[in-house]
């Protein structure tokens, strides 16, 4: 029984905590229409700044602050903003498919970095040990892990109130503007880049405590964890659950993250050991052919994207708010210039 | 510093025939088609099943050419290859990309593009296995022309030079001499006004995927004749492909050739000044560069 609730509590943990990367990418493609490919560089800047600035000291390296958590917290996520930024400045002003191209290199860097920049981030080994919040206020492992999942929680109800108000609001508005029809936005005078820039930044940020939770928990980061295929999970989390619909980044979040440690342990369990080595490529292709299968025959998820007038408080004659007549079935439909 | 020169234009010339059909494909369809790099190493993959075939049928055919590592039946495999992942380019665009584009935006369409590479790449790992793997025992020690330590060549590799530069004039002479590749032109260069011309736009579709899956084989040859086969080459290619392609400007032939070039010599330059372990990163610097600089390339439109 102990056993069980324990491996839950850890399921859940980590599953909340991917799912509030969800709810950052949300922001990012399902209400802005902004294309992420380097997912695992925002949550990986929000880790690694978190162990740098909150970690012990290192005689090897720079780093090891020792700084309280909230700040440390903090800090990854500004880390994390920072990059956003640097990206964003040269991509968000041009065409959408740049910002897939750039975001996705910076996965790539981010990745030399950490595996080479030792001094900085401990090389190949990581960043390991540090005292995680309110660990001495409680003894035991469980308990620990328990009250981890409720800080965790905690956290992820901040994100989503934050998000839930901040899409029905007049902002929110306006980044569905500029995702539906770029042009009408600017006609209104409205600055497309610097809305697509504030909410890419947002969502990165949102990233980055989602990757310093991850590695409070684990009190351990690495190279290992950055790894390409975090990306493609957490958008195949949003396209099952359904882009634009915060619920459903929770509820894809919960689906397809079941699936992945289920298929692993179901493939684990009845594969042959001279084929476990390729347990990892068939879930891989599972998450492959999730991403394609679902884009083509439910291409909005569990849970779609509402648009209607019920959800905003100004009535339908405002002038941004186009949709309330054009909810067809292209919630993405970019315009082709 | 030699060196670096040398390895900059082989890796730059494989790369400028992965760039190309990039540029083609991305600039036609207008989405960033990141499974491009998969097709390299299909092409690679596919010629190393063929190979083995054909050195099987028959033993003339495992004859190698003089002085290279490269066996006829090498050779044949490769061309039997192109022309299957040609096909397959154009089929994977049958089932996914054309109903996405009919009901989607071009986001979902390099969303199901990164799925689609997961797929392939782990296909190929659960096939072929996840180590890598040369054509044949003898490419690792290929023919030394040059044993001076400032400068080493491999007849392979003068062979990898010849077969680029040998495609790169036949399709410089199907783009400029035909009428199909007058057509090409000019869906790539302005899709809207060219079907107003009378020009099938889905036929030109198909045939820039074809044409861009059939350089992509022949990069991936090229690439394991230079390197090695594995899974992940496709992978480890697709960010200096998609360097290449923004350097030259989307949807310039000549300029995804060009900028193919310019990415291999400065990846390989930039070894100079920063540790190995960083090189990953250099085509990323490169795209930022470029985003920053000259948003369009160098023979871009505006956009």
């Amino acid at each position: 029984m102990i056993g069980i609730i324990s491996y839950l509590a850890f399921f859940l943990t980590i599953a909340l905590i991917l799912a509030i990367t969800v709810l950052g990418l949300n922001l990012q493609w399902g209400f802005t229409g902004l294309f992420n490919g380097g997912i695992v560089a925002f949550f990986g800047a929000g880790a690694y700044g978190m162990m740098l600035l909150g970690g012990p000291e290192r005689i090897d390296g720079l780093g090891g602050f020792g700084l309280p958590y909230p700040v440390a917290l903090s800090g990854g996520i500004a880390l994390s903003g920072i990059l956003a930024v640097l990206v964003g400045l040269a991509t968000t002003r041009l065409r959408h498919d740049y910002l897939a191209i750039a975001t996705f290199g910076v996965a790539i860097a981010m990745e030399s970095v950490v595996r080479n920049a030792s001094y900085l981030t401990g090389g190949a080994t990581g960043l390991r040990g540090f005292e995680r919040p309110f660990e001495s206020l409680v003894d035991g492992a469980l308990q620990y892990n328990l009250l981890f999942l409720a800080f965790v929680v905690i956290c992820l109800i901040i994100v989503y109130v934050f998000l839930e108000t901040l899409v029905r609001s007049p902002f929110g508005r306006l980044l569905r503007a500029v995702r539906e029809n770029e042009r009408a936005a600017r006609s209104l005078g409205k600055s497309p880049p610097v809305i697509r820039l504030t909410a890419f930044v947002i969502g990165s940020m949102i990233m980055g405590l989602s990757g310093a939770l991850y590695a409070t928990f684990y009190a351990f980061i690495s190279p290992q964890d950055l790894a390409p295929i975090l990306t493609f999970q957490i958008w195949a989390m949003l396209i099952v659950g359904g882009s634009g619909n915060n619920r459903g980044a929770l509820l894809g979040t919960l689906v397809v993250w079941g699936g992945w440690v289920g298929s692993g342990w179901l493939l684990t369990a009845v594969a042959p050991t001279h084929l476990q080595l390729y347990t990892g490529s068939i879930q891989y292709i599972l998450i492959g052919s999730i991403i394609v299968l679902t884009l083509l025959w439910r291409p909005r998820g569990l849970l779609p994207e509402k648009l209607g007038t019920r959800h905003y408080s100004k009535p339908a004659t405002d002038p941004v708010d186009w949709h309330s007549n054009e909810d067809s079935g292209k919630p993405h439909a970019q315009e082709a210039k | 510093m030699l060196q670096s020169l040398f390895d900059g234009i082989l890796v730059g010339s494989i790369l400028s025939l992965g760039a190309i059909g990039l540029t083609l494909v991305m600039h036609i369809l207008r989405f960033a088609n990141f499974s491009h790099a998969e097709l390299i190493s299909m092409g690679a993959y596919f010629t190393l099943t063929l190979d083995s075939v054909f050195n099987a049928l028959s033993n003339s055919l495992s004859s190698k050419l003089p002085m290279l590592s490269v066996s006829v039946s090498l050779i044949i495999a490769m061309l039997c290859a192109l022309l299957i992942t040609g096909v397959i380019a154009a089929i994977i665009d049958r089932l996914v990309f054309k109903r996405l584009r009919e009901q989607a935006g071009p986001l979902t369409m390099v969303f199901a593009s990164f799925g689609i590479s997961l797929i392939i790449r782990n296909a190929i790992g659960l096939v072929y296995g996840l180590k890598s793997t040369h054509y044949n025992g003898d490419i690792a020690f290929a023919m030394m022309l040059s044993s001076d330590p400032l400068l080493l060549v491999k007849a392979d590799q003068l062979f990898i030079l010849a077969l680029t530069l040998l495609v790169m004039v036949s399709l410089h002479l199907f783009i400029s001499r035909t009428s199909v590749g007058f057509a090409l032109t000019a869906i790539s260069e302005n899709p809207v006004l060219a079907q107003v011309n009378g020009i099938n736009l889905a036929a030109m579709v198909r045939l820039a995927w074809m044409l861009g899956g059939a350089l992509a084989a022949i990069a991936g040859v090229c690439y394991a004749l230079n390197n090695q086969l594995s899974p992940v080459m496709g992978r480890d290619l697709v960010l200096s492909l998609f360097a290449a392609a923004i350097v030259g400007g989307i949807g310039s032939i000549y300029g995804a050739a060009l900028g193919g070039l310019i990415v291999g010599l400065a990846s390989s330059m930039a070894l100079l000044i920063i540790p190995t372990g960083y090189k990953p990163a250099v085509p990323f610097l490169i795209i930022l560069l470029v985003l920053y600089l000259r948003p369009n390339g160098l023979f871009g439109e505006e956009r």
